[in-house]
């Protein structure tokens, strides 16, 4: 099966920062593909690579099967870029932008009005179709640049942050959007600092940090290969745990709650030790929660930081 | 080739332009019919041009010319340097096009406005004394090569510009005193030696001139040099942007 993208020791440096060292993998077909990474983890580099936006100084990249340099139309042609910025032409509305768009990708005729028709109605936008972008909000902004990107209808769509800045309700409506690309047969490449997202969206997820890939699995992989589980005791009463079961906690609750919440390694410590322990420590137990790793937990494992 | 991609573009940024026609044709016609108006009254009969043809009807050519330069350039260096300040140039960048159909719908764009505010300003010209075209092939040969050649220049200035200020120098310091000095308002053959000697390393005296030639069928240097060096012009603009282009420099970092 091909690949959706094939990424292949890219490289990229900007003056002394080494953007990119040599990154290499593929995303597959058909999968919704989580690039995830603290700030400066080389993810945008690797992105306008891949769209053409930045040259790479070294390596390889295809776009199902296209080389993004010797084959550079098909393999835009194939690919729909949502850009993190909102940016917008002023002197055009947004039909008129639709139609651009679809024509710099050689489509026009009636069959294009159709699906930009189907577009401006999926993406909630139909009653905006002559308005021009700079007198609609962020959210709206946002979607027209969706819809900018799937206009030619590619196979592979790459959304740079999509959610960034935007309400929960349209985060939600843009999720549920995306679902149903992928559905459709889309490939789907998010990155995202929303570490939820990712873990309610993606199938397959990789781990950039300082240009390199730190982790690239099936998320369930990923979070089956996380060696801790999270428990949350709910306490009341006075008492002071052990030094051992002090190093357990990974966090506290609010102040007055009672709230304590313990990190075990799932072959090494024992819930009912714990238990004992917080009982022996002079607490009463109210309550007992266990927590399986988010990807965040995975993610703040692997790069020491915070996305 | 992307037929219809470039088409796409070249017809977006005739409609760029034509938005704003107020601005782009309408504005410096009439900064031309000024010109004419107070020069035409105040150089009548001082300065010395051919013979049988009056110094409105001298002028008319020059100042269409002129415009030509100043509009062709304009339409491309704020088209590219706009799209690159406000981020919407990513949209041309992620497109199939290659970067020479990018280059030729730039350019043909810029021509049709260049050529735009000329026929404009011809008609306009019509009203104050009559203009009978000697050799329209010339005539539109440079038209078209001039404008092509400011249009490769606008696009130039536009990829090496970071901000207006930048563009707004290269059109203050650049293209405005090339654009006078060349011959518009005056034939070189009534400047001192040295300053007429120094207008033959002017490109745009050949592009004036040479369209001269197409009205009157006479002018300061031949016809065919003026082709040549403006033809020459253009091949050595175009090639200096098809290679920025290509580098993808101030583009694709």
């Amino acid at each position: 099966m091909t690949a959706a993208i094939d990424i292949d020791a890219v490289s990229k440096r900007y003056g002394s920062l080494q953007a990119l060292g040599g990154v290499s993998f593929e995303i597959p077909a058909g999968s919704f593909f989580g690039l995830l990474g603290p700030n400066g983890a080389g993810k945008s580099t690797l992105i306008s690579i891949i769209a053409g936006l930045v040259r790479k100084d070294a390596g390889a990249m295809r776009v199902m099967g296209h080389d993004t340099v010797s084959a550079y139309r098909q393999a835009r042609q194939n690919l729909g870029v949502v850009p993190q910025e909102l940016v917008y032409d002023p002197f055009f509305t947004i039909e008129e932008m639709l139609h651009i768009q679809a024509g710099y990708f050689g489509q026009r005729g009636a069959d294009v009005q159709g699906w930009i028709n189907e577009l401006l109605r999926a993406l909630d936008l139909e009653g905006k179709r002559d308005a021009k972008l700079r007198a609609l909000s962020g959210g709206m902004k946002r979607r027209v640049l969706i819809a900018q990107a799937l206009v030619h209808k590619p196979p592979v769509v790459i959304l740079d942050e999509p959610t960034a800045g935007v309400d929960v309700e349209l985060r939600r409506a843009l999720w549920h959007f995306t679902r149903r690309l992928h559905n459709e047969g889309h490939t789907i490449v998010l990155t995202t600092h929303y570490l939820e997202e990712a873990e309610a969206l993606c199938d397959r997820i990789a781990i950039l940090d300082h240009g390199q890939v730190r982790a690239l699995e099936d998320k369930s992989t990923m979070l089956g290969r996380h060696p801790y589980r999270f428990v949350r005791i709910k306490t009341s009463g006075q008492g002071q745990l052990s030094g051992p079961l002090e190093a357990l906690v990974s966090s506290h609750g609010e102040a007055g709650s009672g709230d304590i919440e313990f990190r075990l390694h799932k072959d090494k410590d024992r819930i009912g030790d714990v238990l004992d322990g917080v009982r022996e420590a002079g607490f009463r137990l109210e309550d007992i929660r266990m927590r399986e790793p988010s990807l965040e937990d995975v993610f703040v494992e692997m790069t020491g930081g915070e996305a | 080739m992307n037929r219809v991609g470039f088409v796409t573009l070249l017809r977006k940024e005739i409609r760029r332009f034509m938005k704003v026609v107020g601005q782009t044709v309408t504005s410096p016609v009439i900064t031309s019919v000024l010109y004419l108006v107070v020069f035409g009254q105040v150089l009548k009969g001082r300065v010395e041009v051919y013979e049988g043809v009056s110094y409105l009807a001298f002028l008319i050519p020059g100042l269409m010319m002129m415009s030509v330069i100043q509009n062709s350039f304009a339409n491309t260096s704020s088209s590219v340097t706009q799209s690159k300040i406000n981020g919407n140039l990513v949209f041309l960048l992620l497109a199939p096009l290659s970067i020479f159909e990018i280059f030729a719908a730039f350019v043909l764009a810029a021509v049709l406005r260049g050529a735009l505010v000329a026929s404009c300003l011809y008609a306009v010209g019509w009203l104050f004394v009559p203009l009978p075209i000697a050799q329209p092939l010339h005539l539109l040969a440079m038209l078209f090569l001039s404008s092509a050649c400011l249009a490769a220049l606008g696009m130039i200035a536009g990829i090496l510009a970071d901000k207006f200020e930048h563009l707004a120098a290269f059109q203050n310091y650049f293209i405005m005193p090339f654009s006078f000095l060349s011959g518009v308002f005056y034939s070189i053959h009534s400047l001192p030696e040295f300053w007429a000697g120094l207008s033959h390393f002017n490109p745009f005296f050949y592009m004036i001139d040479g369209f001269r030639l197409g009205f009157f069928g006479v002018a300061d240097a031949p016809g065919a040099l003026s082709l040549g060096v403006v033809g020459g012009f253009l091949m050595l603009v175009s090639g200096i942007c098809l290679g920025l282009l290509h580098t993808g420099y101030k583009l694709r970092p």
